[in-house]
């Protein structure tokens, strides 16, 4: 029996949901293989999370308790993460598939002989071996991936691919590690950390609904309507290439084939026509929602719900209706 | 200064993508095959340090021989010369294996930084610049929304899911850019045409001294094992507002009725 590390994403001594859907997978894959499943905290607050990742699965905690996990570039936790793949023994490490965290994946990998794979939907463990299931030429091919004998399994995990689960274990066992870093790995330094979230609006790549906008608001008042929306379903707010070239909202919620992906249970297109370059960035969302005033739109033919009309005049109501179904 | 930008041919977003049953890699006959698009952030970053800075800038490309006219295109944007890695042995490398084969042809070139796209659209892994980063025991500063060399230092802003970090290190140092960073020109006529006649130089894994054990896809430690085209999606239910939103209040029961309200 061997241990599958799940590397915790966490932000303010909390564990992102990403990382309770990673546990889930987790926990599917030791449910075929008979492994147990171990968390992995680098950064402060890991021993205030030890209960929440036991409830999730996880029956160890390798925390490393340092604010130096994150004072320099990717390689402190690379190196308290080989650590632990060192003296565990564990094979499967399972990642957040996001900007940051791929990075410390990537170089992990050289380090322990390690093949990688991101953005993966689905896990299972067929004839022995894992496999992970992954979307590629944004979404239109599903690929299935597994690894190449006698290497160490890197699995990056999707948001919202898992649903996080309770198991009913107890707190997990908090197993302190102290790292103690090389020269190389304080090179690069970071010298300061930005927030530019709006503390109560999820994230486009976590949120479960993403209310999107694009050139058919004409201007940059459009993104309040579509923020207004987004509140009322507790949803986060993207945008077309075309908004955010336009500077009506900021690049970073740019959600396409040079953007981001995402693959809400929601997404809703207002004045997107879904140019190909725009649905290689959000097509694999579960529904989709589209209202714009041209009815040839091509968002049309991917809409489970759509309404050609003004948006300036659909939304509103929208919102109207919304709020009064909430009581 | 002297700054590498490696770049990567990919299938056409627009355009129909296939993957031979066969040898599980891309098949590129017949589908339109174009510079990613997120390279041409890349080159424009590069384009400006040569214009700030004076640096010479190379492009580089790992692919068979008919990729060279992404070579071709690189350049046209203003680039000195190009180098392709090009061979057999590395047809179907995973991520990893590219890593290794870039960091091989980065060993034998000079450079103060490297700026990769940070995401190529086909696979979207993400890996290489790292994985290249570390092989060559280099600080690896990627997801950068701005850039700034000053010196022998390098400051990014590393863009992530809730800001971005301010990161330094001294040089050199490998990168990867994220679209946000800049508005990238397009190619001058006479760019295009002194791209005809710039230098390309060709080399082998056996030139770059790559060890064929590590790369290709017989030695890929990620292995696409399926593939299927995604399912096509029904027809989904199309209401036309008659200008007054009254559409509204059925969309709201169509989301009611599926339990997002």
């Amino acid at each position: 029996m061997g241990e599958l590390l799940v590397l915790i994403d966490h932000a303010e001594g909390q564990p992102r949901k990403l990382s309770l859907q990673m546990l889930a997978a987790a926990n599917q894959v030791a449910g075929q293989t008979g492994d147990t499943v171990s968390a992995v905290w680098l950064g402060e607050g890991g021993a205030g999370a030890a209960e929440v990742l036991g409830r999730h699965g996880a029956t160890k905690l390798y925390s490393w308790n340092s604010s130096d996990a994150f004072g320099y570039v990717t390689l402190p936790q690379v190196e308290a993460l080989q650590q632990v793949i060192d003296t565990s023994g564990a094979q499967v490490l399972f990642f957040a598939s996001t900007n940051l965290v791929k990075d410390v994946a990537a170089r992990l990998a050289i380090r322990v002989e390690a093949g990688v794979i991101t953005d993966a939907t689905g896990v299972e463990v067929v004839d022995g071996k894992l496999q992970a299931t992954k979307e590629v030429f944004g979404g239109e091919l599903i690929t299935r991936c597994t690894f190449a004998d006698g290497v160490k399994q890197f699995v990056g995990i999707s948001n919202n691919a898992f649903v996080a689960e309770e198991t009913g274990g107890g707190a997990a066992e908090l197993v302190e590690i102290d790292v103690t870093l090389s020269e190389t790995a304080t090179k690069a330094k970071v010298t300061s950390v930005e927030k530019q979230v709006t503390a109560d609006r999820p994230d486009i790549a976590e949120a479960a609904i993403v209310v999107s906008g694009g050139r058919g608001l004409g201007s940059e008042d459009g993104f309040k309507l579509m923020e207004e929306l987004a509140d009322v379903l507790g949803a986060g707010v993207g945008a077309s290439r075309a908004a955010t070239d336009a500077g009506w909202y900021p690049h970073r919620y740019q959600i396409g084939q040079t953007g981001r992906t995402v693959s809400p249970m929601l997404y809703i297109g207002s004045g997107i026509s879904g140019a190909i370059q725009h649905r290689a960035g959000m097509q694999t969302s579960q529904n989709i929602i589209a209202i714009n005033k041209d009815g040839e739109a091509p968002i049309f033919q991917i809409a489970d719900f759509g309404i050609v009309g003004d948006l300036y005049t659909v939304v509103p109501k929208l919102i109207e209706e919304l709020k009064a179904r909430k009581g | 200064m002297k700054v590498i930008v490696p770049v990567k041919r990919v299938p056409d977003t627009a355009g129909e993508k296939n993957i031979d049953p066969n040898d599980k890699t891309v098949d590129r006959d017949g589908i339109e095959s174009v510079l990613c698009p997120i390279n041409e952030f890349s080159i424009e970053e590069a384009v400006r340090l040569k214009e700030s800075h004076g640096a010479e800038v190379k492009v580089l490309l790992m692919g068979p021989e008919s990729a060279q006219p992404i070579l071709r295109k690189a350049l046209s944007y203003g680039l000195d010369a190009a180098v392709q890695i090009t061979d057999d042995a590395l047809a179907g490398s995973d991520a990893i294996g590219t890593a290794r084969a870039i960091a091989k042809a980065l060993e034998g070139e000079e450079f103060d930084l490297v700026i990769f796209g940070n995401q190529a659209t086909d696979a979207r892994t993400c890996v290489v610049p790292a994985a290249v980063a570390e092989i060559l025991g280099l600080p690896s500063l990627t997801y950068a929304r701005h850039l700034e060399v000053d010196g022998d230092k390098v400051v990014v802003h590393r863009e992530h899911e809730e800001g971005y970090d301010v990161v330094e290190s001294t040089l050199p140092a490998i990168v990867s850019v994220v679209e946000a960073i800049n508005e990238p020109r397009y190619p001058s006529f006479k760019g295009i045409m002194a791209a005809k006649s710039k230098p390309l130089d060709v080399k082998s894994a056996a030139d770059l001294g790559v060890d064929t054990s590590q790369v290709g896809q017989a030695n890929a430690r990620a292995v696409l094992t399926e593939f299927e085209q995604r399912p096509p999606k029904e027809a989904g239910t199309i209401v036309e507002d008659d200008g007054s939103g009254s559409t509204a209040a059925q969309l709201a029961d169509w989301m009611q009725s599926k339990k997002f309200v």
